[in-house]
C-alpha cells in the first residue's frame, strides 16, 4: 500500500522535472541576484512567443535572452540599462510594462478619458431630466417616454 | 434625434470591430518593428562559414547596399523562401551576404550543399550573440543595409515573390533615389 501510494507520489510530481529541465540553473552569487534576475525576467517579454515572459519561455531566443540578462547582471548593470539593451534591439515590445511617451499616452490615459466622457454623459442627462421634472408641469407621460439616451 | 443615438452606437461599434478585423488581416501580429530601421546596424566582426580562420566585419560590407539574410539548417521557413534568394533576390543585383544563424556549420553547409548558395558570403554567428545586436528573433530575416551601413529594410519571415514587388523594390527604388 505503501509503495503503491509513493509511486502514484513520484508520478505526480511527474510534471516538475519538466520545469526543471525547461530552465537550465543559472550561476547565481547570491539569493538577492537570483531575486532581481527574476524579476526582470517576468517583467520582460519574449520576442518570438510573445505571450510569455523571458522567464516562462522555452523559446531558442529567450534562453539567449535571459544569458544575456544574467551577464548583464554579472557585469554590474543597471535594470534601466538592461531594458535599454533590450529596447534598442527589440522595440518597446520587450516591455511588458509600456513606457510612457507620447506614443503610448492613449494607452495610459485613454481609459480614465472614457470614464471622464462617460460620467459626463451620466451628469448631463440627469441636468436635463431634473429640469424637465422641475419644468412647466409637463405631463407625467411624457417624463419617462424612453427619449432621453 | 436622440432615438437614433443606440443605431448611432452600434454603427460606431461595428465600425471598430471592422477596422479591428482589416487591421488583423492586414497586419502580422507576430512581427516586430525593427528599432533598427535608418538606424547604423551593429557592428560585427564574424568568422565565414567556409573559412572560419578569416573574419568578415561591418565595415568590410560599407560602400555598397547589401541584403543580409539571417538562415539557419534548423530552419523550416528557410527553406521555403530558399528558391526566391537562388532566383529574383540574387537578380536584383546586390550582394547577399548569409548570416548563418545559431547553426553547426558542417550541418549548414550540407544544407547550403542540398538547397544551393545564393550567397556571396556567408557569416557565421553560431552563439546568437551578433544576431541579438541585430534583433534576430525568429529566422528566416533579411535586412536592406545601404552604402553607409544604415539599415533601411527588414523583412521577418520568409520572402516571397509578393514581398519582393510590393517591398523590396520600392525599398531599392527609394535608395536608388537618394544616391544616383
Amino acid at each position: 500500500m505503501i509503495r503503491r501510494l509513493c509511486a502514484l507520489l513520484a508520478f505526480a510530481l511527474l510534471p516538475l522535472l519538466a520545469m526543471a529541465q525547461a530552465i537550465q540553473p543559472l550561476p547565481f552569487r547570491d539569493r538577492a541576484e537570483e531575486v532581481r534576475f527574476q524579476n526582470l525576467s517576468a517583467e520582460l517579454r519574449c520576442p518570438m512567443c510573445q505571450n510569455e515572459t523571458l522567464a516562462d519561455s522555452n523559446a531558442p531566443i529567450a534562453h539567449d535572452l535571459r544569458r544575456q540578462v544574467f551577464e548583464m547582471i554579472q557585469a554590474g548593470k543597471s535594470d534601466a540599462e538592461i531594458k535599454r539593451y533590450l529596447v534598442d534591439r527589440y522595440s518597446d515590445f520587450v516591455l511588458y510594462k509600456p513606457p510612457m511617451q507620447p506614443s503610448t499616452w492613449f494607452l495610459w490615459f485613454g481609459p480614465f478619458v472614457l470614464l471622464l466622457a462617460g460620467a459626463l454623459v451620466v451628469y448631463v442627462n440627469v441636468r436635463r431630466r431634473r429640469r424637465l421634472q422641475a419644468g412647466a408641469t409637463p405631463p407625467a407621460s411624457n417624463i419617462d417616454d424612453g427619449d432621453d439616451w | 434625434m436622440s432615438r437614433l443615438a443606440p443605431l448611432f452606437g452600434f454603427l460606431l461599434l461595428v465600425a471598430l470591430f471592422g477596422f479591428g478585423i482589416w487591421w488583423n488581416t492586414r497586419h502580422d501580429q507576430h512581427e516586430i518593428v525593427s528599432p533598427l530601421i535608418n538606424k547604423p546596424a551593429p557592428a560585427f566582426v564574424l568568422p565565414r562559414l567556409d573559412d572560419p580562420t578569416r573574419t568578415v566585419s561591418k565595415a568590410d560590407l560599407l560602400g555598397k547596399p547589401y541584403f543580409l539574410n539571417v538562415f539557419a539548417s534548423w530552419c523550416i521557413e528557410c527553406v521555403h523562401e530558399h528558391p526566391e534568394l537562388m532566383g529574383p533576390m540574387k537578380q536584383l543585383g546586390l550582394p547577399l551576404v548569409g548570416f548563418n544563424y545559431k547553426d553547426d556549420p558542417q550541418a549548414a553547409t550540407a544544407w547550403l550543399g542540398e538547397h544551393g548558395n545564393p550567397f556571396d558570403a556567408i557569416v557565421a554567428d553560431r552563439d546568437g550573440r551578433a544576431g541579438l545586436d541585430f534583433g534576430v528573433y525568429a529566422a528566416p530575416e533579411t535586412f536592406l543595409v545601404d552604402a553607409k551601413g544604415i539599415v533601411r529594410y527588414k523583412r521577418i519571415g520568409p520572402i516571397t515573390p509578393d514581398v519582393i514587388e510590393s517591398e523590396i523594390k520600392p525599398a531599392l527604388a527609394a535608395l536608388a533615389k537618394e544616391s544616383p
